[in-house]
């Protein structure tokens, strides 16, 4: 009797420790406390003031003006920003396969306007750079060509003008903008990468003007009642250099922000969730939704353009006057708090160059495959937007074929134009240097633009249950593993539950003959 | 003549009974975790999963040493005498009221499909469900450095299937055991039994015969006959 009493004794003792040791620490919050911490220290460093030095007190005829007075000291932050890829619109990449290539938005083919080669003077608003006509002629050696303000304004006053090739606005105060330079603000980087593919939140789908002033909601790091984080406080940059990479340009795994280099690997107080790190990217379950706010364009029909109301071009907006049909472009679908798609991701990719012949004209033609799977150890599952278009494609030679789209003056063949889609192709593909056969086909293409930004409160992080489940998961789509509550064998589970069939009908059957035979049995005396 | 005998010791039913309840929670959360059912919500399922397998760990390492310091191990030696009678029992027996064919006593209180049964599960589905567990819990994707690198296995498939199957097993042998209570001498003898540690029984010649052994008295001071 002792001897059970004990061992009862030690036994409770045991599943008490097991229980304590398996409950939760308070350890997050700690942790996340500790990085607010160092935000708050960050932001506490107080910018040089500009406005105490003469030479940026003079009026400025010119904006090249400007940028020989900052010159005037940052001398080597010129040559910075000549070898990047702000600048210079293409980088080495490495495409397995195929070997270093220079891409850039110089020659990257996307299916929004498809490409800048030829438009340049429209497409070149985004560049920080004056005066680029033509990427072939504009001279990336001379840094008096440099933007220094479009990044460094703190004013909120400089703009670019359109259609100038990157020169701003005429009316400015430049004098003003000069004395007010600093680190750059959401605004900055805002102004190009929030109207990328020529409207707001066209392109990336997480990024558009709600993130100038986002809310928690919308944002748990850039909001205001939160770190108020800017994009150069994760997009560290040294030497001009900015972190981070987009893979409608990018196909190499480097030059990365990872979530991690704050949060670490295991930033969770539950161990199972700090399990799925190695396998789930961070913005996979902390990006639920994306296009919180305005919508994003999700796909486009190049083949409807070109269509005129008595001679002229118009346009139809839906409701919330996101333009479904111009003439200018053809007609668009849009969408709001989306949910991403998936798929593995090792950080590398793949691109559709200009010339590329295409293998296989019945399927979607994807222009960046993004590379990853299962078994490979650098992937993990990413979330995505997938951008789907309808664009033209030239069925002689089977490749992709790129209209000239805009020029000032009418009769250049340019289609915003003059709408004349086989003489737009005829002179696009010219001034790339690629044959047309005058024959014009459509073909469905897709872009993976992996989702990054809008990070949601944990509170409204994804849910277990929304991917590990059988009807309708997050990853449905995503193969090549077992996963618990997705995933089941089809010869188990029928034999399981045929099995448990079995057994309870063998005992209702067995308790019912009991029953009926003790009652005969009584019956009988 | 009836009597009662001493026939389940209190550690025992103790491991039984929190046995039966680890089991059937451990089902609940795991057809969770399956996707099968939804009730604690997909995240608690698996935390008290977990949970509640580290302490049907420990509860088997107490049973373990509990069945071998005792000698009770022995019971579940498996033996063809009255197998075949037992299973008649069931199939045909039971209907007429015929007598149980396997007295229970002290010395031997399983019957012969009980003994078989038992063993199975102790040598086979309990011991592939801890150790498929285990891995199962334990498991880390591949990755290079860092880990457990006799873990790095490339998927965790093979241990789900067998995982799930064993529970699939479990859940048959619940369904039927629990039905198996309702045939003891009487609806609730069995279950009485394994409450009390007491089971009433017919007195037969045989238990008579064994209070004469040596064995048997040296159980006596815990098994408290009383006769009705």
């Amino acid at each position: 009797m002792k001897k059970i009493v004990i061992s009862l004794t030690l036994f409770f003792f045991i599943i008490v420790f097991v229980i304590s040791s398996l409950i939760p620490k308070e350890r997050e919050e700690s942790k996340l406390n500790l990085l607010k911490e160092k935000i708050a220290q960050k932001k506490a460093i107080v910018h040089h003031d500009h406005s105490r030095y003469d030479i940026l007190k003079k009026k400025f005829n010119s904006p090249k003006e400007v940028t020989e007075a900052c010159m005037t000291c940052h001398v080597e932050e010129a040559r910075e920003v000549m070898k990047s890829n702000h600048w210079n619109w293409e980088s080495p990449q490495y495409i397995k396969g195929r070997g270093v290539v220079y891409i850039g938005k110089k020659n990257a083919i996307n299916n929004f306007c498809l490409g800048t080669e030829g438009n340049e003077l429209a497409c070149a608003k985004c560049h920080v750079g004056f005066g680029m006509t033509s990427s072939k002629t504009f001279n990336f050696k001379d840094s008096t060509n440099i933007d220094c303000l479009i990044c460094h304004d703190n004013t909120e006053t400089y703009a670019k003008a359109p259609e100038k090739g990157g020169a701003p606005v005429a009316t400015l105060d430049l004098s003003f903008v000069a004395q007010n330079v600093g680190a750059p603000k959401r605004t900055n980087c805002g102004v190009c990468h929030f109207f990328g593919g020529g409207g707001n939140n066209v392109k990336h789908g997480d990024l558009e003007k709600s993130m100038f002033e986002p809310n928690k909601e919308i944002d748990v790091h850039m909001a205001a009642e939160g770190s108020n984080l800017t994009c150069v406080d994760c997009h560290i940059t040294k030497e001009h250099n900015i972190s981070g990479q987009m893979y409608s340009l990018a196909s190499s795994n480097r030059n990365r922000v990872y979530c991690e280099e704050c949060h670490t690997e295991t930033p969770h107080e539950d161990g199972i969730l700090n399990k799925h790190t190695l396998k789930v990217a961070c913005q996979t379950c902390h990006i639920p939704i994306y296009a919180k706010v305005n919508a994003t364009k999700t796909f486009w029909d190049w083949s409807t353009a070109a269509k005129l109301k008595n001679g002229k071009p118009y346009e139809e907006d839906d409701a919330d006057g996101n333009h479904t049909y111009l003439s200018t472009k053809g007609s668009f679908k849009w969408g709001k708090k989306l949910k991403p798609e998936y798929i593995w991701f090792n950080g590398t990719a793949s691109h559709y160059l200009a010339g590329d012949r295409i293998a296989d004209t019945t399927q979607p033609l994807i222009l960046n495959p993004l590379n990853g799977a299962y078994s490979d150890l650098d992937s993990k599952i990413i979330p995505v937007k997938v951008m789907i278009t309808n664009q033209c494609f030239d069925p002689v030679y089977q490749i992709l074929s790129l209209p000239k789209l805009f020029s000032p003056t009418p009769g250049e063949g340019a289609f915003w134009t003059d709408f004349n889609c086989l003489r737009a192709l005829d002179v696009g593909m010219k001034e790339i240097g690629l044959p047309f056969s005058g024959k014009l086909s459509f073909i469905e293409t897709k872009m993976n633009w992996p989702v990054n930004h809008m990070v949601s409160t944990k509170e409204n992080s994804v849910k277990c249950n929304e991917c590990h489940t059988q009807n309708h998961s997050r990853i449905a789509g995503v193969k090549g593993f077992y996963m618990p509550a997705r995933d089941s064998n089809s010869i188990i589970e029928t034999a399981g539950f045929g099995l448990i069939l079995l057994s309870l009908l063998g005992v209702f059957v067995h308790g019912i003959v009991r029953i009926y035979s003790s009652y005969k049995l009584k019956k009988r005396g | 003549m009836k009597e009662k005998i001493y026939i389940y010791r209190a550690f025992e039913r103790f491991w039984h009974w929190m046995q039966s309840l680890l089991i059937i929670f451990l089902g609940l959360t795991g057809f969770e975790i399956h996707g099968t059912i939804s009730f604690f919500g997909y995240r608690n399922a698996v935390a008290y999963h977990n949970i509640a397998a580290y302490s049907f760990i420990v509860l088997i390492i107490f049973a373990i040493f509990w069945h071998f310091a005792t000698g009770e191990w022995k019971q579940y030696l498996p033996t063809a005498k009255n197998l075949k009678a037992q299973i008649n029992f069931y199939l045909f027996g039971i209907f007429k009221n015929a007598p149980h064919p396997t007295k229970r006593i002290v010395l031997s209180k399983l019957n012969p499909l009980q003994k078989l049964v038992y063993l199975g599960l102790k040598l086979l589905v309990i011991p592939v469900m801890v150790f498929s567990g285990l891995i199962y819990m334990n498991y880390r994707y591949p990755q290079e450095g860092g880990g457990v690198e006799g873990l790095n296995i490339g998927s965790i498939e093979p241990v789900a299937l067998f995982h799930t199957a064993g529970a699939f097993l479990l859940l048959a042998f619940v369904i039927v055991h629990l039905y198996l209570i309702t045939t003891g001498t009487t609806i609730t003898s069995n279950l009485k039994a394994m409450v009390t540690g007491f089971e009433e029984t017919e007195n037969n010649e045989e238990t008579e015969r064994l209070k004469e052994t040596e064995n048997y008295n040296d159980n006596k001071q815990l098994s408290e006959v009383t006769n009705g």
